[in-house]
């Protein structure tokens, strides 16, 4: 176990830098510059702001640059939040993201799980017809139509709840159901395929065959096992949530992280892109590995030795 | 279970994580305003936005101020006077003048302000602002090292003397431009890299910064030691970022925010039917237009192609019917309102539209072109739903008046703006909102040696004499006859084609008092307070 986690954290370090150095080169091919704007301002205006982030440096240099300075965890400063480096934003930001992101996943995983294990116990009755087609209408809306809706409905006409804003409970909870909704559904449907399996394997049989009572065999074997793909959908999905999303934060106004990829990109902020890119790689490297590690709790033909 | 244990670890996590977030402030005497985006600085020689030059104002006061109507007003100057030449401004600051820490306000926190802001080491994206100033922009491109050389210095404590390269009419105005607020050195000396956070900046505004919390508000505090405290009513002014204007207007409607930044223009129907009283629309200083390239073909040397695509654009179907947010149909570059300036327009700006297209299509024929031999040409905008709808409207009327065949190209914002400034398009959309209320922020754009940033390619000599006179002008009729002349010669010349002028839009609440819609959008928090 300690070996295996130890290879696999080897293997990362290479993964990290692959990462690095492409995003990289690739944010530079992108035309245009993070001081470009609408405002085309003086050459020699140009020549300063250049020289003042290093940018007329040849590029070969600025990536060693930039390479020694991640080294020692500094990302450097922000060219779009100039008051701010990037690792600042990044501390600021990524317990909201976060806060959010793990209320929604819980949510999504007790409400998913049990709306799709119940499913497939009755499945084809009309409950099971009712979730998944509920299911399917929650992966099919997307969350900037239904976050506006459930903020006219909840904050403008009822007045029950902020409209937007961070600040205390009361603000997490569109946001959180906003974000949970199409995870719930997710995880319901994963649930429901993977329990419905279950449910004939040849284990589940030979549990029957052995005079289990239907609702111990469930409780006791059934459900571990249904859980195993939806543990592998956990780590990928819990790295995208947790990391923020840029529809949720705009919408709500939450100051989270979410929105720095995108906005980083379009306004050629090069260092807060490159932040992002290599937080989230490892926010992913570290989940998926976690996912790994846990699969033997869940799974006994799973070992890692 | 394991999956049980799972979710309780999980559950206790998200629990104890949302408990933690901190209780809501209460709602004091302060007013809560939509900002747009999230400031890219608050230091004032980094910032290049109007979400920023909103705070800033209310932290910093230049030598002029700016009244609740934009009108110019003492700021930390209470007198000054300008030599006969024009060259020469001797500003006398207040003697109550205060930082927030108590320090007073002198004429050597403005010296220290315009060098820093012109050293090349700063790179101030908008040092240009001080260019009229004699050998600011030497300075700031290196070939004068010197600070002592840039004409500005104290005379003591009080006085100040700014010496021009050449007599400047619009220079009151632009020292309202957050380019020339005064620093307070030492707390900058103290904290170099975070002396704009709260606690370090220290301000001379009717306001302080109490609160910066990133990506989701701005708290000010009255500043007890500004000069005119008495006079302000607010306590606490909130600024949020407000990306997404459908949203904006939600939490306006749930009485989150007192004023919007912007309205989300397809909602301006419904606004109008059941918010009108709350809804204010008024004309900005910018123009939406589309630039011909004159440096290459079908537009060079080809004045009535031009002024042919010109004529067959119906504008007022296109404000009515496409942006219907209450924009002007444009028939000059330059909009109305400026200060020192009579708008001029295009001789077609009274005509029908039926007398626009036939006089479109017969400079069309003079041109070359036909139904056998269609022109063809490209638009370029930057994605955007409202520019595509534009383009595909005004394709359409070229295509049913000329028979044009139009193509439409759309490109990322930065992508575009590199092919923008490499000159890589036939007819390009692009706006310009004037940074100071003068024709000179708009005409100076087309001089023939202004490189990116005329995008037409535009070059008249008589336009450069009459612009570039007009700088030097010092007697305000003469200079406003010249620009007025020069803006003539260029819609004669029709390098780009108007299309509408701006109008800016806010929600403001009924309570708020001391709101008055100008054409610089500008509305101090010194001057508004919020009632009932």
């Amino acid at each position: 176990m300690l070996s295996y986690t130890l290879r696999r954290l080897a293997g990362a370090v290479p993964t990290v830098f692959v990462i690095v150095t492409i995003a990289f080169f690739m944010i530079r091919l992108a035309p245009g510059g993070p001081f470009d704007q609408e405002r085309s301002v003086p050459p020699e205006i140009q020549a300063n702001l250049a020289r003042a982030y290093h940018l007329d440096e040849p590029l070969g240099q600025q990536y060693l640059r930039y390479l020694g300075d991640i080294l020692q965890g500094d990302f450097g400063p922000s060219f779009r939040y100039k008051d701010f480096t990037v690792n600042e934003l990044l501390a600021d930001g990524f317990p909201v993201s976060l806060q959010l992101g793990l209320a929604a996943m819980t949510i999504a995983v007790i409400v998913g799980f049990a709306a799709g294990a119940y499913a497939a116990l009755r499945r084809n009755s009309a409950i099971d017809i009712a979730t998944m087609s509920l299911a399917m209408t929650g992966i099919a809306v997307p969350n900037f139509v239904v976050a506006p809706l459930l903020t006219l409905i909840l904050g403008v006409w009822l007045a029950l709840l902020p409209v937007g804003g961070w600040g205390g409970l009361s603000h997490a909870v569109l946001p959180v159901v906003a974000l949970a909704l199409p995870e719930i559904a997710f995880v319901a449907r994963l649930t429901r395929g993977s329990m419905l399996e279950v449910l004939r394997a040849d284990f589940v049989r030979t549990a029957r065959a052995k005079g289990l009572s239907e609702r111990a065999m469930v409780v006791r074997h059934a459900l571990q096992a249904a859980a195993l793909p939806v543990l592998s959908f956990l780590g990928p999905t819990t790295a995208a949530v947790i990391t923020g999303s840029i529809v949720i934060e705009q919408i709500f106004g939450i100051p989270g992280i979410g929105r720095y990829f995108v906005q980083g990109a379009l306004n050629r902020d090069y260092t807060l892109v490159m932040g992002v890119v290599i937080f989230y790689a490892v926010i992913i490297i570290a989940l998926n590995l976690l996912v790994d590690l846990l699969y033997p709790l869940f799974d006994p033909r799973v070992r890692h030795d | 279970m394991a999956t049980g244990r799972a979710m309780h670890v999980f559950q206790a996590l998200a629990l104890a994580g949302l408990l933690s977030l901190g209780p809501v402030s209460a709602w004091a005497a302060a007013i809560h305003l939509g900002n747009g985006t999230e400031p890219e600085s608050l230091d004032i020689h980094q910032s290049s936005g109007v979400s920023e030059a909103n705070i800033q104002r209310d932290l910093f006061e230049g030598l002029i101020a700016e009244g609740p109507d934009a009108s110019l007003i003492p700021g930390a100057a209470e007198s000054w006077e300008i030599s006969e030449d024009g060259t020469v401004y001797t500003f006398h600051l207040r003697e109550d003048g205060r930082w927030s820490n108590g320090d007073p306000v002198t004429a050597g926190d403005f010296v220290y302000a315009f060098r820093r802001g012109l050293a090349p080491e700063t790179a101030a994206a908008y040092a240009f602002i001080l260019y009229p100033v004699r050998n600011a922009e030497q300075y700031v491109g290196g070939e004068i090292t010197d600070p002592e050389a840039v004409g500005i210095r104290a005379i003591d404590e009080r006085t100040l003397e700014i010496t021009l390269k050449a007599p400047t009419a619009y220079f009151l105005d632009m020292l309202t431009h957050h380019m020339a607020y005064p620093l307070h050195q030492a707390s900058i000396e103290a904290h170099p890299d975070d002396w704009m956070r709260p606690g370090n900046l220290v301000s001379n505004g009717a306001f302080t910064l109490a609160e910066w919390a990133p990506q989701s508000h701005i708290r000010l505090a009255r500043n007890p030691q500004y000069h005119d405290a008495e006079a302000v009513a607010l306590d606490e002014v909130w600024y949020y970022p407000t990306e997404d204007v459908g949203q904006e207007l939600q939490r306006y409607r749930a009485g989150e925010l007192d004023v919007t930044y912007d309205i989300p223009a397809d909602q301006v129907a419904w606004i109008e039917a059941n918010l009108a009283a709350e809804y204010r629309n008024f004309p900005y200083l910018g123009t939406y237009y589309y630039v011909v390239n004159t440096t290459v073909a079908p537009f060079a040397d080809n004045i009535p192609l031009r002024q042919a695509l010109a004529l067959a654009i119906d504008r007022e179907v296109l404000t009515q019917k496409i942006t219907r947010a209450g924009e002007i149909p444009a028939y000059s570059f330059v909009p109305p309102g400026v200060m020192h300036y009579e708008q001029q327009t295009q001789a077609f700006a009274d005509w029908s539209q039926e007398e626009r297209n036939a006089q479109a299509r017969e400079l069309y024929a003079e041109a070359g072109y036909g139904a056998d031999t269609p022109l063809q040409i490209e638009i370029l905008y930057n994605t955007s739903d409202n520019h595509k709808k534009i383009a595909i409207a005004i394709s359409a009327m070229w295509k049913q008046t000329l028979g044009v065949e139009t193509t439409l190209r759309n490109e990322e914002w930065k992508v575009y703006l590199s092919s923008r400034d490499e000159k890589n398009f036939q007819v390009v959309r692009a706006a310009w909102i004037g940074d100071y209320n003068d024709a000179n922020t708009f005409l100076e754009l087309f001089v023939s040696d202004a490189g990116e940033m005329n995008d037409p390619g535009y070059d008249s000599a008589r336009y450069d004499e009459l612009v570039k006179g007009g700088a030097f002008e010092t007697d305000l009729a003469a200079r406003q006859a010249m620009m007025e002349e020069a803006e003539r010669v260029f819609l004669a010349d029709t390098p780009l084609i108007p299309i509408y002028f701006y109008t800016t839009q806010h929600m403001v609440k009924p309570g708020v008092e001391g709101w008055i819609d100008n054409i610089k959008d500008v509305h101090p928090s010194h001057f508004l307070s919020v009632g009932g």
